[in-house]
């Protein structure tokens, strides 16, 4: 228990400092590595938790994949000499209009964790009950690929429109490149491709790419 | 304080909400920032429906844990795909100098 409570605090703390640093760091590169690091962490408190699963899906997606992208494009647009300047003397309306907003989320939410804490007995309104002595990973393939089907199918639409719409957005056609066209070449023929010469003696023909 | 309840995770989901909320207020010239703290957010909604998931025995929420996390990752490739156009059209991403639509 003591084990627990340990890592608990350990990795939460560190997850909560780091996601500081994601919002106060003066550099987008610097942002970036306190964001993995979050992941990292959190992903660490999931496998902690009982769910080992989603905990190696969010080091595998978020760690692996998305903040990889993050990464990529804060380096290929070069605004990383793009500081932040948020502190410094500028007479900017949001920010304590933002702080308030906040203040008052994380008081709702605080809310809700008490009214939890304070009256547990409303635990019993769960739908599919874990089984003790199955794995975890056995028990989300069970659910999904049977019940949640629909919704499994939905998010990898959700993922192909993302894909495609990504490509679409950033392709630019540019000039000055040979490329290949496949109605081009299917749609060739014998009679417009291939032509009868009489070659002159010692002249050679010539060809016109 | 030993005992570590269900409480102690919706604290730590609601802590990272809040600071992904003020990362969107405070960073408002850099838009790959908001991003990021728009992934905190689903991250933290993420810690909520685990421990829920957990400490309720039900395994549902890891289910829509999976979701988010689809949804999130198409829409961490969409948004740069944006700004990657928007830096190509403009030579720039600051957040001034977005305001085509005079929104």
């Amino acid at each position: 228990m003591i084990i627990h409570a340990f890592f608990f605090y350990f990795f939460s703390i560190v997850a909560i400092l780091s996601a500081l640093m994601v919002i106060t760091s003066r550099s987008t590169v610097n942002s970036v590595f306190f964001l993995i690091l979050d992941f990292i962490s959190i992903g660490c408190l999931f496998i902690m938790v009982g769910a080992e699963f989603l905990g190696i899906i969010i080091l595998i997606v978020y760690v692996g994949a998305v903040a990889v992208l993050f990464l990529f494009v804060v380096m290929m647009l070069n605004v990383t000499h793009q500081k932040q300047s948020w502190f410094i003397g500028r007479k900017s309306t949001h920010i304590p209009s933002g702080l308030f907003v906040s203040i008052i989320i994380l008081l709702e939410l605080l809310v809700v964790v008490g009214g939890w804490k304070y009256k547990p007995n409303v635990m019993s309104s769960s739908t599919l009950q874990v089984s003790e002595n199955i794995s975890n990973t056995h028990l989300i393939g069970s659910v999904m690929y049977t019940d949640y089907f629909l919704y499994f199918q939905i998010s990898g639409i959700i993922l192909l429109l993302s894909m495609i719409g990504a490509i679409v957005l950033t392709y630019r056609k540019r000039e000055n490149i040979k490329r290949q066209s496949y109605i081009n070449q299917i749609s060739r023929e014998k009679k417009t491709s291939v032509e009868m010469k009489d070659v002159e003696f010692e002249k050679g023909v010539k060809i016109d790419d | 304080m030993i005992d570590i309840g269900l409480g102690h995770y919706l604290t730590l989901g609601a802590v990272i909400f809040s600071l992904g909320v003020i990362g969107i207020f405070l960073n408002r010239k850099n838009i790959i920032v908001i991003l990021m703290s728009v992934e905190l957010l689903l991250l933290a909604v993420n810690i909520n429906l685990i421990s829920f998931s957990i400490f309720s025995g039900d395994i549902v929420g890891q289910i829509f844990t999976m979701l988010i996390l689809t949804v999130a990752a198409a829409e961490a490739a969409i948004g740069l795909a944006i700004i990657v156009v928007f830096y190509r059209n403009k030579g720039s991403i600051r957040v001034e100098d977005i305001h085509e639509m005079k929104g």
